[in-house]
């Protein structure tokens, strides 16, 4: 990162602490005595709340304090001379802890002489050091004060504290006969503090200096700027204040009455009433959600929002406005898909295009380019929205009519602000994002079309699918931003994903399918595919040697693969076909489900999810990526990935309803099976009810009767589903998705060609609903597998009209878990992210937190990025063992 | 290629030895002996793969600055999505509930005091290790039983002052109690006050008669404490299950007392194994702490069929327990004590922070990455760790 040289002010501390009430009438401007805010004719008035000086809120206008018009001026602060102390009841916690800390007498704190000379020490030293530790010392020392019940110093006996909530403070004085409580007012309160000496508090953890006690309660109030509350105006001409104002008003009509009535010398009773209320308005201003005491509401009835309210929550000042901000130059809008992207690139909609800019400083070298964007101008692209001089005018080309002439007169020096073009780099978002995979560069390719869009194998690290999903982007506007973004952030840098260390962008769906089909056995190519194919993966160059010469030229989907390869590349690995009775372990492999790769040849294998699919590692592709590099590894994807769509356009690839159909003999054999499996349930129940059954250790019978039950159960489906697979034919569409991973499992294919099973909540067999039943279709008490949620039809068949409010409930129980796992899961992620942001690996490769504490002496015990670390292992030997001598095992 | 021409085991062992000491770790070493030695190569392969892991070894370094808490947390928290709430009964025990899933990860995180299932493996020494019965005898001893497991009926008798317990002879045989042991239970508890006797109709009826009579406002209560008496056993290991693991028998329970456990005769203390990760810190200490909840993580993750890699998960549980004491992610633990005031409102409880802060007059230094990001500066991690000047104008 370059930091320019001494141009930017930087931010080095900030100093917390309590505003006295000197420094409130120093900062003021204005003094706040008027209750009344606007004239009849609608002007504020000065001294009231809506005071002119107080900040210029209305365009045109002009502070009277600064000189400042509306944008320029930051607002100036006014203040409220209150006519009686009162509490700030933000700190009546610290009051309450100061009043019981300090002796009533003589307001030292309760801790003997000698001690606290040991103990200024100590906390000294702490401070320094360990400032967490000293904190901790602190609040002993105050804790052990207030435990004190005579005064070490001048030996007064110490009455107790009792605290009203919120603001009311009671001293409980005992004597023989009775206890008495005495109301101690903020007047005397306020005066105790005053005479805390310095020492004895910076002892207890506070400063002296810059948060005496006694400025937490309050005698001046201060008036924030008008520029902090603005008033709104409503079409029918209506003002409508905020809600700050209003309290403020509430304020200062109370104190000028407390006021009057104490130059008047009114009673007591009618002081206090008034004192007490406006205790309540000043509580109210500061937190309107104090336990206690009712909130103030507006005239509608909705509470206020005061000053805590602004602050707090996910909305609140800190993490709505401070920790994350609303940004200019970003768009939005609904994602499709395309292939002939590469996985680098996005497209962007042309109408987006031109309202995006990227600006571009004049140099001789594009400066005829930026002439013509100029004469383009904002409405043709590529154009430019707008141009800054070099004197940091800016020029909106929309109320420009003369484009030519400010086209002639731009020089280095100038800025043009730019139309987003092919080849910028802009941020690229899905939402949530939950890892740094959901925000990556892109490069721009400008579109027809409306849509963002995007190649199909970037949809796993955003989590995308295109069933009306929205994407963000963004554009950086500095060269630092830019160069970060294309070295970081692009897409390429992110094939590997930190958290397991393999593949998180490779083949999906069709790819996998394609792949499969292209270099399957079967497949045999005449030139005019082979050249269609290449064409399509952009290839230029010699076509090779035909794998078969006679009786016709032909090529194989293993030879096309092998052109891209590079010609080092050694390789062997299961395929994902590899399974059941497809298992293959090594070479000899009948199914052609073992990939053997020499010297960058396919020589046997078929492609498939093991071997080219996301979400994978150790594979094919990951080899390829780690030691080829992610330039390779991204053109490599660009080109055979579109090989692989045009092959299955090629050759043809569908999934229809006869994929899942099985003959009549089949049906038989599934409804044998399932019928057996209600015998045996029927068995069970007898059992139970018989009372033979005998309870699993530690489980009642009833469960016993409900596991074993739902286990003959699952067993029947599997059994069914194999009975189905049977009879289906391997090589269907359908099938062949399962098996290379492209799409679904056989579980799905059972369920569409066999039965769809039980149907659980909560692990449980549906039994929920009515007084021993789950559907009045039934018997009470009913046992049995249809009774309890056990769907015999499948998709295929299709579902009886109870089967189908089962299958239903089981469904529903899967949207309201994902509903109530998502708060759960992003709430944990924003805890761990905030505890664990500020680690980082220091030059040293020690881990620290952001005050430099060790966390970890080396990374990981071994220092290994686990990003670039093959899958966990530091270093993988068997694959280097296999890179260099792969080619003759 | 002649075979005479592969080097022979034990020579590719000393070459590797020779080539690759003090490049790379240990581990990595003995690891690419033991596979090495396997293959037959000849030495300029040999000198070529050796060469290729040293080089693979110090490219798959981190990168100073590399923000690896933000990372760790990713990589855990976006998993987490993916988990089912559903809890799986046959992770190793089908008898009993274990949680699982989020829920339980949740639950690691929070360091929270007792786990909500806290489970116990119990692994036996010798002469109990291969024997059913004899495990069983432990298991009986240990498992915690009181007066409510075993009565079939309590019931007060208000006028006479008289408690009459009943006792299940089935539930008894079961545990392993006799009718003198619950006796012997009760008295320890009210000797003073009341008088334990055996019922002469009913050789399974105890009476527990109190002197002072019953007061009929406490009667509930009484039988509430008397039901909760216990007659033998280890406090909070209620149900106990033997299980057999391979070729020995494993004690399994519901509830967990890693100290007393430990120190049961015949219990293989070395093996004992809990899920309860602040009482493994109070018995074991935080190393050992540390070590189980890395594994806790690691297995509800992986149970999970969730791929994080392990370097994450040390990371985290490195940052818990770095204090020497279990800390919790979250605004009691490590987010609470952050020494930046901006940090710790911008997480939770805003308002408080920011006053207690005042009160105190704390200074923030802004260290951190959310205070920085608040004031607008450059976060201290990554690429703004580089603190690169460049002045365009020196020569």
């Amino acid at each position: 990162m370059v930091i320019p040289l001494g141009e930017d002010k930087v931010v080095a501390a900030i100093k917390f602490g309590i505003l006295s009430p000197d420094e409130i009438r120093k900062m003021s401007v204005v003094t706040v005595t008027s209750t009344e805010t606007y004239d009849e004719d609608g002007t504020p008035i000065r001294g009231s709340v809506m005071d002119p000086r107080l900040g210029a809120i209305e365009p045109g206008q002009i502070c009277p304090v600064c000189g400042n018009t509306m944008s320029g001026c930051p607002g100036h602060f006014g203040h409220i001379e209150l006519a009686l102390p009162v509490i700030n009841v933000l700190f009546v916690r610290h009051i309450y802890d100061l009043l019981r800390a300090i002796c009533n007498k003589c307001s030292r704190v309760k801790i003997p002489s000698q001690d606290m000379e040991r103990y200024r020490v100590y906390v000294k030293k702490l401070r320094e050091r360990y400032p967490l530790l000293a904190k901790r010392l602190c609040e002993y020392l105050k804790r052990r004060a207030m435990k004190e019940s005579v005064c070490p110093h001048c030996g007064a006996k110490q009455p107790k504290i009792k605290l009203e909530k919120p603001t009311t403070f009671y001293e409980i004085v005992e004597t023989k006969e009775r206890k008495e409580m005495i109301k101690l007012t903020p007047i005397v309160i306020r005066n105790r503090f005053a005479n805390i000496p310095d020492d004895d508090l910076e002892l207890i953890g506070y400063d002296p200096k810059d948060a005496r006690p006694e400025w937490m309660i309050l005698t001046v109030l201060p008036v924030p700027p008008t520029t902090i509350r603005p008033s709104i105006l409503v079409e029918t001409g209506v003002r409508s204040e905020d809600d700050l104002t209003h309290k403020l008003v509430d304020i200062v009509r109370t104190n000028e009455r407390l006021r009057e009535h104490l130059a008047a010398g009114a009673p007591q009773q009618i002081i206090d009433d008034l004192w007490e209320l406006l205790q309540y308005h000043i509580t109210t201003y500061l937190d309107n959600e104090v336990p206690g005491i009712p909130p103030a509401k507006h005239r509608s009835g909705r509470p206020l929002k005061t000053l805590a309210q602004r602050l707090k929550g996910k909305e609140g000042r800190f993490r709505g406005n401070l920790s994350g901000k609303r940004v200019d130059f970003s768009a939005r809008t609904v994602i499709s898909p395309d292939p002939y992207l590469s996985i680098n690139e996005v497209g962007v909609p042309i109408d987006i295009a031109k309202i995006l800019t990227v600006p571009e400083r004049v140099t001789p070298w594009n400066i005829d380019e930026l002439r013509k964007y100029i004469l383009n101008g904002p409405y043709r692209w590529p154009g430019a929205n707008y141009v800054i001089t070099p004197d940091g005018r800016r020029i909106d080309l929309r109320f420009l009519s003369d484009r030519k002439s400010l086209a002639e007169k731009i020089s280095p020096g100038w800025i043009v602000e730019r139309h987003l073009k092919d080849g910028d780099i802009v941020l690229f978002n899905r939402q949530p994002s939950l890892h740094r995979m959901s925000m990556m560069g892109h490069i721009v390719r400008v579109l027809p079309g409306r849509t963002f869009r995007l190649h199909l194998a970037v949809c796993p690290p955003y989590n995308a699918d295109f069933d009306g999903d929205e994407m963000n982007l963004h554009v950086p506007q500095s060269e630092e931003a830019r160069a970060e973004a294309r070295t970081l952030t692009l897409v390429q840098h992110h094939i590997l994903t930190p958290r397991y260390g393999g593949m998180i962008i490779g083949a999906i769906q069709d790819y996998i399918s394609g792949a499969y089909m292209l270099t399957s056995k079967a497949t045999l190519l005449t030139l005019e595919d082979v050249v269609d194919l290449l064409a399509a993966a952009k290839y230029v160059g010699e076509i090779p040697e035909p794998a078969i010469l006679s009786p016709k030229k032909y090529w194989t989907g293993k030879q096309l693969i092998s052109m891209f390869l590079p010609p080092d590349f050694n390789y062997r690995g299961k395929a994902s076909i590899s399974a059941g009775r497809l298992a293959c372990d090594d070479v000899e492999c009948f199914w052609d489900s073992y990939v053997v790769v020499k010297k960058g040849k396919l020589l046997l294998g078929v492609l498939d999810k093991k071997s080219i699919g996301a979400e994978q590692c150790e594979n094919l592709l990951h080899w390829l990526t780690k030691e080829y590099g992610t330039d390779y590894a991204r053109e490599f994807m660009d080109r055979i990935f579109r090989m692989f769509i045009r092959a299955l356009e090629k050759l043809g690839f569908t999934m229809r309803l006869d994929d899942v159909a099985i003959p009549p003999e089949a049906i038989e054999e599934v409804r044998k099976i399932l019928e057996e499996a209600f015998v045996e349930v029927q068995d069970l129940v007898r059992k139970y009810v018989s009372g033979e059954l005998e309870a699993l250790p530690a489980r009642t019978l009833e469960e016993t009767l409900e596991i074993k039950i739902q286990e003959v159960l699952a067993s029947a489906r599997d059994r069914a589903g194999e009975a189905a697979a049977k009879y289906l034919d391997p090589f269907n569409y359908a099938f062949v998705m399962a098996r290379t991973g492209a799409r679904g499992n056989v579980l799905n294919l059972t369920q569409m060609a066999a039965t769809l099973g039980q149907m659980t909540v909560r692990g449980e067999r549906l039994w929920r609903g009515y007084m021993g039943r789950a559907l009045p279709h039934f018997e009470r008490d009913d046992l049995g597998p249809l009774a309890r949620g056990f769907v015999v039809n499948s998709f295929y068949s299709g579902l009886s009209p109870t089967e189908m409010f089962f299958h239903a409930a089981g469904g529903r129980e899967g949207l309201v878990d994902t509903a109530v796992r998502t708060s759960q899961s992003g709430y944990m992620q924003r805890r761990l992210i905030n505890a664990l942001q500020d680690l980082h690996v220091e030059y040293d490769g020690t881990v620290r937190a952001a005050d430099g504490s060790i966390v970890q002496f080396v990374y990981g015990e071994d220092g290994v990025d686990p990003m670039k670390a093959a899958h966990h292992k530091s270093v993988n030997v068997d694959r280097i063992v296999e890179r260099v001598i792969g080619w003759r095992l | 290629m002649t075979s005479s021409s592969y080097l022979a085991p034990e020579e590719i062992a000393k070459i590797t030895r020779e080539y690759l000491e003090g490049k790379v770790p240990p581990k990595v070493v003995e690891e690419s002996v033991e596979k090495l030695t396997k293959y037959s190569l000849t030495r300029e392969e040999l000198e070529k793969i050796l060469q290729m892991i040293v080089e693979e070894y110090h490219s798959n370094t981190v990168d100073p600055g590399e923000p690896v808490g933000t990372v760790a947390a990713q990589s855990i928290g976006e998993p987490s999505t993916q988990m089912t709430l559903r809890t799986f009964h046959y992770a190793g025990v089908r008898e009993l509930n274990v949680t699982l899933g989020l829920p339980r990860l949740i639950e690691l995180v929070d360091a929270k005091k007792t786990p909500s299932t806290p489970i116990m493996y119990i692994y036996l020494e010798e002469p109990y290790k291969y024997d059913e019965a004899k495990a069983k005898e432990i298991a009986r001893m240990i498992e915690m039983t009181k007066i409510e497991n075993v009565a079939r009926r309590i019931d007060i008798d208000v006028i006479s002052g008289a408690v009459v317990i009943e006792l299940d002879p089935a539930m008894l045989e079961d545990k392993g109690v006799t009718v003198e042991d619950v006796k012997k239970a009760l008295e320890k508890l009210r000797s003073k006050k009341a008088k334990v006797v055996v019922s002469e109709t009913n050789p399974y009826e105890i009476i527990v008669v109190f002197e002072e009579g019953i007061e009929p406002t406490k009667a509930v209560k009484i039988r509430e404490k008397i039901m909760k008496i216990k007659i033998k056993g280890i406090k909070n290991i209620n149900k106990v299950i033997v299980q057999k693991q391979g070729n020995e028998y494993v004690l399994v329970c519901e509830g967990s007392n890693l100290a007393e456990i430990m120190k049961v005769p015949g219990v293989d203390f070395k093996r004992v194994r809990t899920n309860n990760v602040k009482e493994v810190e109070e018995v074991l200490g935080i190393e050992a702490a540390r070590t189980l909840l890395i594994e806790e993580i690691k297995d509800t993750l992986e149970q999970q069929g969730l791929d994080v890699d392990i370097r994450h998960i040390m990371l985290v549980v490195d940052a818990m327990t770095r204090y020497g004491t279990v800390k919790q992610i979250g605004r009691h633990g490590i987010a609470g004590e952050k020494p930046s005031v901006l940090a710790r409102a911008a997480f939770e409880v805003t308002v408080k922070n920011l006053v207690d802060a005042a009160a105190r007059g704390e200074l923030d230094t802004l260290p951190g990455v959310a205070e920085n990001v608040i004031v607008g500066g450059y976060i201290p991690v990554g690429t703004t760790k580089v603190k690169l000047v460049y002045n365009p104008y020196l020569r």
